[in-house]
């Protein structure tokens, strides 16, 4: 074969393989959301009694929609309490007195932070804690509740 | 006594010179890279032969693997009631372990046996002693671009394996099966991260490419210069790769997940 034309056929090779890896990082792992990019997002953390089974890369949603991801779940050493780093998209922000929620997909489906906003003027800033929290819901506890009141009665 | 003490090690210490062979061999082979990027044409023509022919096998591999897994993972989903999940199963599958695996093991079975065996008959011919006596050094001329050609092709034929099989899985689970496509997509691009999933296929392809190539230009060297050894040599290159590539995925796979 021509020296011109194999040159041809590698071209397309290697184009073939730039957009295939173009698909896979935009329509599969949908990189414009969140990635590790830094100026676009802030960070904000929230300790929680019991975090179930959430995981590292969670989504954060707000009335449903997902606003940031979870990057970070450690342990606080001093209240024992789970400690989660959340990176939020820089364009949502939210009041001091907001809560979060630790929530479920569905009955058994994976688990996500909710956030509610509050009504307070000032909002939280890169690094700031979130006060209010609640924790998941463990599937155990609440069938023990129930098995309780239902001998009590 | 001493027989069977020797017949034990004999292949132990068979197994560990050819372990020193071969990294001799990459040794030599990272050292002609500067002369290979003086000449691109020759790496251009190993891509030809070693890529660009392998692109039809791997894409209609790839789509009937993804085709597979939808079908599976449709069946096995439907049980559960969670048949929405099916995009993330097709993609992560692909990504993180069958799409660097197979094409790996196909490209040493479409590619590999052929740089065995060029490299095999053109040591049985004495033209790499010809070169030699030509002053032409063969490592630099003919093994170096043949090992570069192959750990360039593998992460390509990869990710192509990938972008098939995932479009082999939706052709199944969408347009067959009647599942949404916008729940198909979403769950896929919520449960596959760029860096944790993507990037590490890339790198193990790369590290499959580097192994099979080397496996296949050492085949070729090390063979008998007779009919019956670079046949043997050729069998040798696919059998090694694919135990070389299992079992490295398992070491990879225990890093990087």
């Amino acid at each position: 074969m021509k020296r011109l034309a194999i040159d041809f056929w590698v071209g397309i090779f290697i184009l073939l393989g730039l957009v295939c890896t173009i698909f896979l990082s935009l329509k599969v792992a949908n990189i414009t959301n969140f990635g590790a990019d830094d100026k676009n997002t802030y960070t904000l953390y929230a300790d929680f009694g019991n975090i179930g089974s959430l995981k590292v890369n969670a989504p954060i949603k707000v009335s449903g929609f997902v606003v940031g991801r979870v990057s970070d779940i450690g342990l606080n050493p001093k209240t024992y309490q789970a400690k989660v780093t959340m990176i939020i998209n820089k364009n949502y922000h939210f009041s001091t007195d907001a809560s979060a929620d630790i929530l479920t997909t569905g009955l058994l489906g994976e688990q996500y932070i909710g956030l509610q906003n509050g009504g307070d003027i000032d909002d939280l800033a890169n690094g700031d804690t979130i006060t209010l929290t609640s924790s998941a819901m463990v599937l155990e506890q609440l069938i023990g509740k129930f098995m309780t009141n239902m001998s009590s009665k | 006594m001493k027989n069977l003490i020797q017949s034990i090690g004999r292949p132990f210490s068979s197994f560990i010179l050819m372990l020193g062979e071969t990294s001799m061999l990459l040794g030599k082979i990272i050292l002609s890279i500067p002369y290979i990027l003086k000449r691109p044409q020759l790496i251009i023509k190993e891509l030809f032969f070693s890529g660009v022919l392998s692109i039809v096998i791997i894409a209609v591999s790839g789509w009937f693997v993804g085709m597979v897994l939808g079908l599976q993972g449709y069946n096995t989903l439907q049980r559960f009631g969670s048949v929405s999940v099916l995009g993330s199963l097709v993609a992560l599958s692909l990504i993180r372990e069958l799409g660097p695996v197979l094409s790996a093991i196909l490209f040493a079975s479409r590619a590999g046996s052929g740089i065995t065996a060029e490299i095999g008959l053109m040591k049985a011919t004495e033209q790499l002693d010809a070169m030699n006596v030509m002053s032409v050094d063969p490592i630099k001329r003919i093994i170096a671009p043949k090992f570069i050609g192959g750990v360039i092709s593998v992460p390509i034929l990869t990710m192509l394996f990938n972008t098939c099989g995932i479009l082999g899985g939706k052709f199944v689970g969408v347009n067959l099966l009647g599942l949404d496509s916008g729940i198909f997509w979403s769950q896929m691009q919520d449960s596959v991260n760029f860096h944790a999933d993507i990037v590490n296929s890339i790198i193990k392809a790369l590290i499959f490419g580097i192994f099979v190539s080397l496996i296949s230009v050492y085949q070729g060297l090390s063979s008998k210069p007779t009919a019956e050894g670079v046949s043997s040599s050729t069998t040798k290159t696919v059998v090694h790769s694919a135990l070389a590539v299992l079992a490295l995925d398992f070491i990879l796979t225990a890093f990087m997940f």
